[in-house]
């Protein structure tokens, strides 16, 4: 996740409390969401941007996981979301994102 | 997911655009307090 993101982050859980924040993402690959996932429960795994050393714990789902998706309008979901759904293969994410929400 | 949570929508050019999952939550009564599209070329 870039620093500007990061910093982004940062200040809304200070604005709002990390407890009442719930990250989502769109992710087309699942390569680089265990890294997102982390930045935001343990802190940036780089050391490196604002988020370094600061756990928020923020749960993390993505659009296309079943949690999230099922809570969309139907005729929205199609409209949006339906050929997303079809080139992008969620369940390497959500079996990702899923341990990471256990943790929590 | 759970409800009444703020959501930070983080969205991917080449994935789902941060406008979308924006738009998708909100019409699902979330409220959205961010939302970008990262884009890794």
């Amino acid at each position: 996740m870039n620093f500007e993101n990061q910093g982004v982050i940062k200040r809304l859980a200070d604005q709002y409390g990390p407890e009442n924040l719930t990250v989502v993402l769109g992710n087309g690959e699942a390569n680089g969401v265990e890294v997102f996932a982390e930045t935001v429960t343990e802190g940036d795994p780089s050391y490196a941007g604002p988020l370094a050393g600061v756990a928020l714990k923020i749960p993390v789902y993505h659009i296309l996981e079943e949690e999230v998706l099922s809570t969309v309008p139907e005729p929205l979901r199609q409209e949006k979301l339906q050929l997303s759904s079809l080139v992008i293969d969620v369940e390497p994410m959500h079996q990702v994102l899923e341990a990471s929400r256990e943790k929590l | 997911m759970q409800k009444g949570k703020k959501i930070i929508a983080i969205g991917e050019r080449d994935g789902v655009p941060g406008p979308v999952i924006a738009e998708c939550l909100e019409s699902a009564g979330y409220d959205v307090v961010f939302q970008v599209t990262e884009c890794f070329v």
